[in-house]
Formats: C-alpha cells, sequence, structure tokens
C-alpha cells in the first residue's frame, strides 16, 4: 500500500467519524425532545394527549419505515437547500440526522418506560411537577438504558453511513463502494471493513463500558 | 384542637365499581388515626386519593383549610404538605441515599442544598442510618430502606404523614425497626395517618382507629374499646382473622 493510499483511508477514518458523531449528537439534540414529548403524551405518560402522541407516532413511523437509502436519495433537494452541495460528508448528515431522530425518539421512550412507577409516583407525592420528573427523575433512573441506547444508535449510524457511500457520502464507505466495488480494488474493500469494524467495536466497547459504571442498581 | 385535614363526603368509582362512596374523617393536628380493614377495602386508595395521586369523583379534601384540586398548579404545592410513605419504599435507585433524601427539599421546596443536608444527616443519625449516607439503596435492608424513605418524607417538613402499609413487604425481623422509628415520631405530636395491617401496632400508636370496610367506615373509635369491645360484627370477624387460638 503506498502512502497515497494510506492518507485515502486516514481522511476516510475521518469522515466516517466525523458523519457518524456529526449525526447521532445533532440527531439526539431532536430525537431526545421528540422521545420526551412522545413519553410524555403517551397513554401512560405524565400529561396524557392522545392527539399529539397520535401524531408524532405516525410521523415516526413513516420515517422508520423508509428505508435510509431511499431517505437520502428523497432528501437530496432538502440537502441541498440546507448544506449547498448533496454529496459530501457534511451533505450525508442531514437524511442521517432526519433517519435517526425518530429512531432516537422510540430509544428515549422506551428507556424511560423501564423506570420503576413507583419512583415516579414517589417524586410526584413530594410535589415535584412534570419537568422537574423528568429532568430529575427519569434522565437520571433512566441512564442505563439511555446510554445503551444511545451506544446502539452509533452503530447504526456508523453502518449507515457507510451506506450513503454510494451515492458519494464520503468517509470509509464511499471508499469501498468506488474502489472495491467500480475498481475491483479487493485489497482496499477488505481494509475499509476491517477499519470500520474496528470502530464499531470501539465505540461497542467504550459505550458498554460507561453505561455498566453508570448503573448504581447492580454490582 | 384545629382540623388538619377534613374529607367531606368524597366517592370513588373505578369504571362502575364503588371503591369508597360518602367517605368522611377529619383528623386534628397532632392526632394519630390508624385506618385498618381487609384488603380491597379501599384504604390505600384513600391516602393516595388525599395527595391527589388519585382523583375523586365527589366530594371535597381540605388540607389545612386549602381545597385540594386537582387540575391547578395549587396541587404542587399541597403535596408538599402530605409526606407519603409508601409499601415498596420507591427510593430513587440511582442515588446514594443522602441525594435520594434532599432531592425534593432541593428541587422541589428551593431549599439551600447545606442547609438540607445537615438536617437531612441529623435525621439519618436518628434512624441509625448516618453511616449509609454514601450507599446506594440496593446495599442497604429492606428495614433500613423503609427508614430512609420515612427520613425523606420527614424533610419536607410536611404537616401530615401518610403512611400506606409501610411494613407489609418487610421481612418480620425488620418490621419493628421500622415501627419503633413512626412511634417515635407519632410521641413528637406529629400528625398521622397510617394504613396497616400491624394490630399490636396500631393498638399503640393509634389515637382513633378506622375500621375500612367495603369503601364504607363501619366502626371508628379509640385504641382501647376498638379492639377489646368491637361493636360490629365485621369488625368483630376481622380482628379474629389475627388472633390464633
Amino acid at each position: 500500500m503506498n502512502e497515497q493510499v494510506i492518507i485515502m483511508l486516514l481522511e476516510g477514518i475521518r469522515d466516517t467519524l466525523y458523519m457518524t458523531f456529526g449525526s447521532v449528537i445533532l440527531g439526539y439534540a431532536l430525537g431526545l425532545p421528540m422521545g420526551i414529548l412522545l413519553y410524555m403524551s403517551g397513554e401512560d405518560g405524565l400529561k396524557p394527549k392522545p392527539v399529539i402522541y397520535r401524531i408524532l407516532d405516525l410521523i415516526i413511523n413513516i420515517v422508520r419505515s423508509i428505508p435510509f437509502l431511499i431517505l437520502l436519495i428523497l432528501l437530496i433537494p432538502f440537502t441541498r437547500l440546507l448544506v449547498g452541495q448533496s454529496y459530501g460528508s457534511t451533505a450525508t448528515i442531514v437524511p442521517l440526522v432526519i433517519c435517526a431522530a425518530p429512531y432516537i425518539a422510540r430509544v428515549v421512550d422506551n428507556s424511560f418506560h423501564e423506570v420503576d412507577e413507583g419512583v415516579i409516583e414517589a417524586a410526584r407525592a413530594m410535589g415535584a411537577d412534570n419537568w422537574q420528573i423528568v429532568w430529575k427523575v427519569l434522565l437520571v433512573e433512566a441512564r442505563t438504558s439511555l446510554l445503551t441506547g444511545f451506544t446502539i444508535t452509533t452503530g447504526v449510524l456508523l453502518g449507515y453511513s457507510a451506506m450513503s457511500g454510494t451515492v458519494g457520502g464520503g468517509g470509509l464507505g464511499d471508499i469501498a463502494v468506488r474502489y472495491g466495488y467500480y475498481r475491483w480494488d479487493t485489497d482496499i474493500m477488505v481494509v475499509t471493513v476491517i477499519l470500520l469494524i474496528v470502530i464499531f467495536q470501539i465505540i461497542q466497547n467504550v459505550g458498554t463500558k460507561i453505561s455498566q459504571q453508570s448503573d448504581k442498581r447492580k454490582r | 384542637m384545629e382540623e388538619i385535614l377534613t374529607v367531606k363526603k368524597i366517592s370513588k368509582k373505578y369504571e362502575d365499581v364503588d371503591v369508597f362512596s360518602d367517605l368522611s374523617l377529619s383528623v386534628k393536628k397532632g392526632e394519630k388515626v390508624v385506618i385498618v380493614g381487609p384488603s380491597g377495602c379501599g384504604k390505600s386508595t384513600f391516602l393516595r386519593c388525599l395527595n391527589g395521586l388519585e382523583t375523586i369523583d365527589e366530594g371535597e379534601i381540605l388540607i389545612d383549610g386549602e381545597k385540594l384540586r386537582q387540575d391547578t398548579k395549587e396541587i404542587y404545592h399541597i403535596r408538599e404538605k402530605l409526606g407519603m410513605v409508601f409499601q415498596s419504599y420507591d427510593l430513587f435507585p440511582h442515588l446514594s441515599i443522602l441525594q435520594n433524601i434532599v432531592l425534593a427539599p432541593v428541587r422541589v421546596q428551593k431549599r439551600d442544598k447545606k442547609e438540607a443536608e445537615a438536617e437531612a444527616m441529623e435525621l439519618l443519625e436518628r434512624v441509625g442510618l448516618s453511616s449509609k449516607k454514601d450507599n446506594y439503596p440496593r446495599q442497604l435492608s429492606g428495614g433500613q430502606k423503609q427508614r430512609v424513605a420515612i427520613v425523606r418524607a420527614l424533610l419536607m417538613h410536611p404537616e401530615i404523614l401518610l403512611l400506606d402499609e409501610i411494613t407489609a413487604a418487610l421481612d418480620p425481623e425488620m418490621v419493628r425497626e421500622v415501627l419503633e422509628v413512626v412511634l417515635l415520631l407519632a410521641r413528637e405530636g406529629r400528625t398521622m395517618l397510617i394504613v396497616t395491617h400491624e394490630m399490636q401496632f396500631a393498638k399503640a400508636v393509634a389515637d382513633r382507629m378506622i375500621f375500612l370496610d367495603e369503601g364504607r367506615i363501619v366502626e371508628e373509635g379509640s385504641p382501647e374499646e376498638f379492639f377489646t369491645h368491637p361493636r360490629t360484627d365485621r369488625l368483630k370477624k376481622f380482628l379474629k382473622s389475627f388472633a390464633y387460638e
């Protein structure tokens, strides 16, 4: 492997990490409030609001049922409007975030439901209002599950960022497609796949460690 | 003595079944009222209605002269006057013992953290658990957890303590340590409304006994007459179920 290839791969790693973490952070900025709203407005939520819940639920299901590759193409005009171009790693973050937010909302809602209802009731009996329950009870008590969800989401987005390579999204997936598929350069494809596996492993292991350490319920 | 809690003819239904109907009760400041009755008689639901965790269909509840209304922000303020302790302790599993206790005083009542912690430590000391302040709930026994839950309720400076079968989930050898704490509080003149199945304890702590059955107050009186001269057959039968001959 010559120097050029190595530089290209390093840039690929950088772009992949940029897309993955960029989209996970922006995805949570959008998905976390959505998840909180979903939980609060739900049937057994803090403040049931059937209409809001149903609308939110429907939007989430629609977006989630569109295959990512199709979403990527569907969103091209929107992406162009937002970042000025439809290819490259920054542009890829747009569909990644749109894809991730509803997924994150579900994961967050699910984590909140795992919190013992007795604990929420105790907080309520002590005079806490709904926002205090969200900030001081739910986010704290659900943190292990929230962190596990965060790790899983990051892994999913890493995979999707690679998938965006097929439409010139940049990063390791892009390299794998351009060299491995279009130019029959199997070596480079194998190397990029190995790099993706290594990155995934690191994300998963670090995530698992952090969420385990956050768990005060068991040793 | 002034009345701190007045319940006027409240009714509650679950679907079409009456949980209780036309229930009235008043509690004076410093009074210890113990409610007993068979399971499903509505006694826990009754306690939960008092701080608005459950809604009532009819009637009204006055706490310290203020009317309890579910639909306003006042409910948060009124709930602070009622300290509730639950059967399942319901401590926050991810918070240390000290954090568990000061959370509501600091966040809800906006009290100074240092001051709240200092008072928390005093109270923990009194229930013999000051050494556990940095432990997490899972590291404590059931009896210890329940004593922490009592301290947590006390730190809110409630006017009334509502104790909902607080020993029902405990191993027998831990019941005493919890009830002794309650007796201690009773002697301090705190107002308490207690739901329990521990008849010996009820006898020791109560100023007034109430027997609730099928959503109605069947019998009410001082512990002496309640336990030694029950008037109704239903209460006689109920008390008998606790005796072994």
